[in-house]
């Protein structure tokens, strides 16, 4: 039923519909939530763009509305963990060439550029954008509370970093998913094991961090 | 070709959309990640939770004229549960998700680049090399499929999504009153 061209038109013209309702909708919201803070009454009058920060529920209706279209013209959902294994598979295959299909995985998930892999390097640039366009861009290799709590040390914020990443690229691909694959797309489908697994992202996340801390 | 290249297109695209939202809401911040795993910021559940609500009555919605399919990924207890508890120590040493990982190397977090993107790309590097034990004994054990809620509390989906959704805005409502 997906893939008849008849249904392709009405899903674009669907699209087109939702974008246009979408984008005045986000920027009732941005305006709402900084009119309440008290931030676009001043004389600066700073613009949307230029706002450090939205309300968190502005954000989080737009990557609502933004899964919308991932379904509607991708027939596809937010994820990221899935494309760290796509690069190290791609990886992989500089140093071993074709014998990187030798594994299961590989077969399974061809560590080849799709939409997800463009998706993550989309969220690199998008973040880069913002900030930059809120003039929140900076280069940092310490976050502050690290610093405060543990220490100033690059090496040790880098290690434990190191660390954190590779049990998160562990358990995501583990698990089938991550705080947006499942956290998010899997949850807003009413999909059982990706609320099960948002669940446990948090109860694992919480207690580690409640010892840490 | 040029549907595979148009989607490839719309994919960056969404993905810029997808981390601009993610960089202005605020979760891109170690701090702020951090925040909510110790439990002091809530932000990280706002943002997720006002996807989830916005997203799940525009998917079924557009489910009825038949214009979206689901996508639902299988679960099993010793897939997603394990999985997901290793998931949240990575999540909270590095104070990063995968997806805010990317985020937070466009805004220049140096941590998320050097220690988080490398982490990432050797621990599933790692999962690929151990998948196949991995699959054979581990994650099929208490295996539950594609489950959906409304199959599992026996009632239509819109009723699973007028509930949550109230009880999410309840619980933002909660939040609010509380001053977090």
């Amino acid at each position: 039923m997906i893939s008849e061209p008849s249904n392709a038109m009405s899903r674009v013209a669907t699209a087109g519909t939702l974008a246009f309702v979408a984008l005045l909708v986000l920027i009732w919201c941005v305006d709402a939530a900084g009119k309440d803070a008290g931030v676009t009454s001043s004389a600066i009058e700073p613009s949307v763009w230029s706002m450090k920060r939205w309300s968190p529920y502005a954000a989080g209706i737009g990557i609502g509305i933004l899964s919308w279209f991932t379904f509607l013209l991708s027939d596809n959902t937010l994820g990221a963990s899935g494309s760290y294994a796509t690069t190290a598979g791609m990886l992989e295959r500089i140093l071993r060439g074709s014998k990187v299909k030798e594994k299961t995985y590989y077969r399974e998930h061809p560590p080849e550029i799709g939409w997800g892999w463009m998706l993550l390097v989309g969220i690199v640039v998008g973040a880069f954008m913002s900030a930059k366009l809120s003039g929140d861009f900076h280069i940092e290799i310490v976050p502050s509370l690290w610093e405060r709590t543990i220490g100033e040390g690059v090496l040790l914020r880098v290690a434990v970093a190191f660390t954190g990443g590779l049990l998160l690229g562990i358990g995501s691909r583990w698990a089938d998913g991550c705080t947006s694959g499942h956290g998010i797309s899997g949850t807003l489908q009413l999909v059982a094991s990706s609320w099960l697994a948002a669940i446990c992202f948090f109860v694992g996340g919480v207690g580690t961090a409640l010892i840490i801390f | 070709m040029g549907h595979k290249m148009a989607q490839l297109f719309l994919g960056l695209v969404m993905g810029i959309c997808f981390g601009f939202l993610l960089q202005r809401g605020g979760v891109t911040q170690y701090e702020v990640i951090m925040g909510q795993l110790l439990l002091r910021d809530w932000t990280v559940l706002k943002v997720m939770l006002s996807a989830v609500v916005t997203g799940m009555v525009g998917i079924y919605a557009l489910r009825i004229p038949g214009l979206v399919r689901l996508h639902k990924k299988s679960g099993a207890v010793g897939s997603t549960v394990f999985g997901g508890l290793i998931f949240g120590v990575g999540f909270a040493l590095l104070g990063y998700c995968p997806g805010t990982l990317a985020g937070a190397v466009g805004q220049g977090s140096m941590d998320a680049l050097f220690g988080g993107v490398l982490g990432m790309l050797a621990g599933t590097a790692i999962y690929a090399a151990v998948y196949d034990p991995l699959e054979r004994k581990v994650l099929h054990i208490g295996e539950f499929g594609r489950l959906t809620l409304p199959q599992l509390f026996n009632v239509k989906p819109w009723s699973v999504i007028v509930v949550l959704g109230a009880l999410i805005v309840v619980f933002f409502f909660i939040l609010e009153y509380a001053g977090l």
